[in-house]
């Protein structure tokens, strides 16, 4: 099995990377080359970009501003937020981006999922879930579907996702914790790697889902402090966790 | 010498490539021309997309004969990902596809764990860690390095593939983009 991997995200609006809660009192923090470069160096062993404004209008920018990270970074990073055609992903793709993150899009056309994968390959193919009450939430967690949790992950692997990307809506910016049992029930009933979000407030925290599932994704605990990254890793392999090894660069 | 010529594929991110080569001081220039591919003094096969539509790709510019062509002159290629398990003779990823040929093996689908294999591992002999994203793996004669068995990295004259994405492998990364220039 690979090694854990814990991987913090960026939400992007207007080329900037904002932080708010649920949309509201969003707040400049950087720039996002910056910042991705910063998580780099820290330790991060994989980024997602997610563009939170997600109109069309905006795609030249996400464009742009994907690929000035591709050209610094030297870890992969997956991009979400806008992706709802096989333009859209082949657009983000030779723009620099190793994988693409769907959302809503693959919910109202599940097809989008194989027609990407059958172009990019599986790897390059995320499937993001909001997940609360057992049910699959669209419009940034605030509208529930009548889709179940569960059998969507089946389905979306089964039609070539790669990736489960699965946001817990209870817990999301809350810093109490990841929710487990959502995260082993939507492990278990399917073949590709998990990644758990939402709810990161501690290393801790984040040492009790990488026992449960494959990665990890960080936002709030590790925007408060980027430099902190390094001193979080450090934290969560003294709990036990096993992540990659980082040499010192001697050049 | 020469750019480092990328093999343009038609579909997927040689973006990644370019700017690792740029970082090692490297120009480069992404072709999918017969010329450019035979004569350069390094080649890197990039690896995102799907096996029968990169060997189409190959097959239609010219590019194959061309890559088989310089591997028979001794000309260094590093095939990265699908760039490796194409240079096998054959992959069963789309219903089985006809490979370069280069090396006596195939492509097969992971049969372990979680599938498609994504993350870093360490990689053996070598001891350092890689990133890795993909479904199938090859099986070859040929191998020098492994993960858990599987064959990661494989090196016929002066063809050497890899299964990790040295230009997504960080500061290790880059070091070992450097040290198969500096083979040249």
């Amino acid at each position: 099995m690979p090694l854990a991997r814990l991987i913090p995200c960026l939400d992007v609006a207007h080329g900037r990377v904002v932080k708010g809660v649920s949309f509201v009192g969003l707040r400049d923090v950087g720039d996002p080359v910056e910042l991705a470069e910063l998580y780099s160096d820290g330790g991060a062993d994989e980024l997602v970009l997610l563009d939170i404004t997600a109109t069309p209008e905006e795609s030249a920018t996400m464009t742009s501003v994907v690929e000035r990270v591709a050209d610094v970074l030297e870890i992969p990073f997956t991009v979400g937020g806008g992706v709802r055609s096989v333009d859209d992903a082949s657009r983000l793709i030779e723009s620099g981006a190793d994988r693409v993150s769907l959302n809503s899009a693959a919910l109202a056309d599940p097809s989008l999922i194989t027609a990407i994968a059958t172009r990019f390959g599986s790897q390059a193919v995320v499937v993001a879930i909001d997940a609360g009450a057992g049910v699959v939430h669209t419009h940034g967690g605030r509208v529930a579907t009548t889709t179940a949790t569960v059998p969507w992950a089946i389905e979306a692997c089964e039609r070539g996702a790669g990736e489960i990307l699965l946001t817990s809506i209870r817990q999301d910016g809350q810093r109490s914790g990841y929710d487990l049992d959502l995260t082993v029930a939507v492990r278990n009933a399917v073949t590709i790697p998990v990644i758990a979000s939402g709810g990161a407030g501690s290393a801790q925290h984040v040492a009790d889902a990488l026992r449960v599932t494959d990665a990890a994704l960080v936002a709030s605990i590790v925007h408060e402090n980027p430099s902190g990254l390094a001193g979080l890793r450090r934290e969560i392999e003294a709990l036990g966790i096993e992540l990659r090894p980082l040499e010192e660069h001697y050049g | 010498m020469s750019d480092v010529v990328v093999v343009d594929y038609g579909a997927g991110n040689t973006r990644s490539v370019r700017a690792a080569l740029t970082r090692l001081g490297r120009s480069s220039v992404v072709s999918s021309t017969t010329s450019a591919i035979r004569d350069a003094d390094f080649v890197v096969l990039p690896g995102v997309g799907s096996a029968r539509s990169a060997m189409r790709h190959l097959d239609d510019t010219g590019a194959s004969n061309a890559l088989r062509q310089r591997f028979s002159d001794g000309r260094a290629t590093l095939g990265i990902c699908l760039g490796m398990q194409l240079a096998m003779d054959r992959s069963e990823e789309d219903g089985g596809v006809k490979g370069l040929g280069l090396l006596k093996g195939d492509a097969v689908r992971l049969r372990e764990g979680r599938v498609p294999r994504l993350g870093w591992s360490v990689v053996e002999p070598w001891g350092q860690a890689y990133y890795f994203a993909h479904s199938y793996a090859v099986r070859s004669w040929d191998t020098v390095a492994s993960v858990e068995g599987v064959t990661v990295a494989v090196r016929r004259e002066a063809f050497l593939g890899v299964q990790f994405h040295p230009e997504k492998s960080g500061p290790a990364g880059l070091d070992f983009l450097d040290q198969c220039l500096s083979l040249v």
